[in-house]
């Protein structure tokens, strides 16, 4: 590994006024639980590392009903998988956290760290994607928010200019007769996957219909991937079991996924029917059961 | 410039320690190298094999992807710590006279897994304690012998026989 600067700022302000006087030169750490594992390989070699990993006010998860869901960036992944709250109003972000990666990772890395990597075989950002969540960035010039599905923009790639530190994740109330779900296919419980899918769907409480699909897929191109094509083949209907078949097929598509040593392209592509399909099954069942 | 030494204030095993570290030193390093806590063992490097792990705050954590300077502060506890004199813990002493240890490399590691778990969850199922050790990797037991040890160490610990 090559030598880096290192500060550990108390807060966010400190934070940014840190990566300003930097001017591009400093990259943010939390947990490094992905970047260390670059670093040591040389094929990232900050010049300077901001730590945010003990900034407290980064840490928190809260809940109100008509705001939803708010995490601090610097949440661990073992936080929001344990989280009471999360378990009882979004559990598919607790059961994305199981899979995510082994107890050791969990404990230590952030759920903002997760975001920020930008690997598009992260979980974190399909369930994301699926809920509709969006995410707050403050810099020097003030905050913003992003859509998550519109934050990565290449591989390793997000919307975060130099200077910028993403704060929180904002994750809207689920409206009534709505059911997500997570899955992927690993080799090993924990591993980082060969393709993960992850879908939220809304039923019309009226007629039973569907009122809302939001599909989202891992590991299958240069960034997460939203399927929109899927989502329509649900939209406005009464779902069957064709029509989720359908949706799978869709997804898979327009799909061009890489080939790496877990598996090909062609394996890929197959893989990303199936869990497409699989998901959309659980999402379906849980909104049925749902008041 | 950039690899000037920084201060490090932490507790290893409950001693304080005030330390000079490289920014790039892992937690790892400095444990093994200036510390000379050698039970922490150095597998992979990459975050794949759980020999490296150790408790920090009470937490299992892998001591090769965590820089030295992000356990500034913290209450670390190696695999030197566990024992009280020549007493060895409820959970050295089950893997041991269970059988589960065979070439020993993986083990420091497993019982600092096992050790944050049963903190937090003393009366383990056997899924949670496959959970829990999920992220170590043994290329010998087939992780029975072990899944059994922490067993054996979590009634011993709750005050069973």
């Amino acid at each position: 590994m090559k030598d880096f600067g290192y500060a550990a700022p108390k807060n966010v302000g400190e934070a940014i006024g840190l990566l300003a006087g930097l001017g591009g030169q400093g990259k943010i750490i939390a947990g490094g639980q992905s970047m260390l594992v670059l670093m040591k390989q040389n094929i990232f070699a900050p010049e300077f590392l901001v730590d945010i990993k003990g900034i407290s006010e980064l840490d928190y998860i809260n809940y109100d009903a008509k705001k939803g869901l708010r995490i601090g960036a610097a949440t661990t992944h073992r936080a929001i998988e344990q989280s009471p709250i999360i378990k009882k109003h979004y559990p598919v972000l607790s059961e994305m956290e199981e899979n995510l990666a082994v107890v050791q990772t969990r404990n230590w890395g952030t759920i903002g760290g997760n975001l920020c990597h930008g690997d598009p075989a992260g979980d974190p950002a399909v369930v994301f994607i699926a809920l509709n969540a969006k995410l707050r960035v403050r810099g020097t010039a003030g905050e913003r928010e992003i859509n998550v599905e519109d934050f990565f923009k290449d591989l390793l790639e997000v919307d975060l200019n130099p200077g910028e530190i993403l704060v929180e994740i904002q994750v809207p109330p689920v409206s009534p007769r709505t059911g997500a779900a997570h899955d992927k296919l690993m080799a090993m419980k924990g591993d980082m996957g060969i393709v993960g899918a992850a879908a939220s769907i809304t039923l019309n409480p009226a007629d039973g219909t569907c009122a809302g699909a939001r599909i989202a897929l891992s590991n299958v191109a240069s960034t997460p991937w939203r399927s929109r094509a899927a989502e329509n083949v649900l939209l406005g209907k009464a779902i069957t079991n064709e029509l989720i078949a359908e949706a799978g097929r869709v997804a898979s598509a327009e799909l061009e996924p890489p080939a790496d040593v877990e598996g090909s392209s062609k394996y890929r592509k197959e893989m990303a029917e199936v869990f497409v399909k699989r998901v959309a099954q659980k999402a379906l069942k849980k909104a049925q059961t749902q008041g | 410039m950039n690899d000037k030494l920084m201060d490090l204030q932490f507790t290893v095993n409950g001693k304080p320690y005030e330390l000079k570290v490289k920014p790039k030193a892992l937690l790892l390093d400095v444990l093994r190298e200036e510390l000379k806590l050698t039970g922490t063992k150095s597998g992979c490097e990459v975050s794949a094999c759980g020999a490296c792990t150790v408790n920090i705050d009470g937490m299992a954590a892998r001591s090769c992807s965590i820089l030295a300077l992000q356990a500034n502060g913290r209450e670390v506890t190696t695999i030197e710590g566990l024992a009280d004199g020549d007493k060895l813990h409820p959970i050295q002493e089950a893997m041991i006279n269970h059988g589960a240890i065979e070439c020993g490399f993986c083990t420091p590691g497993m019982v600092m897994s096992a050790r944050a778990l049963l903190a937090q969850n003393p009366k383990p199922t056997r899924e949670q304690i496959k959970t829990a050790i999920q992220g170590n990797l043994c290329a010998d037991s087939g992780y029975t012998k072990y899944i059994e040890a922490v067993e054996i160490a979590a009634e011993k610990m709750r005050g069973g026989k």
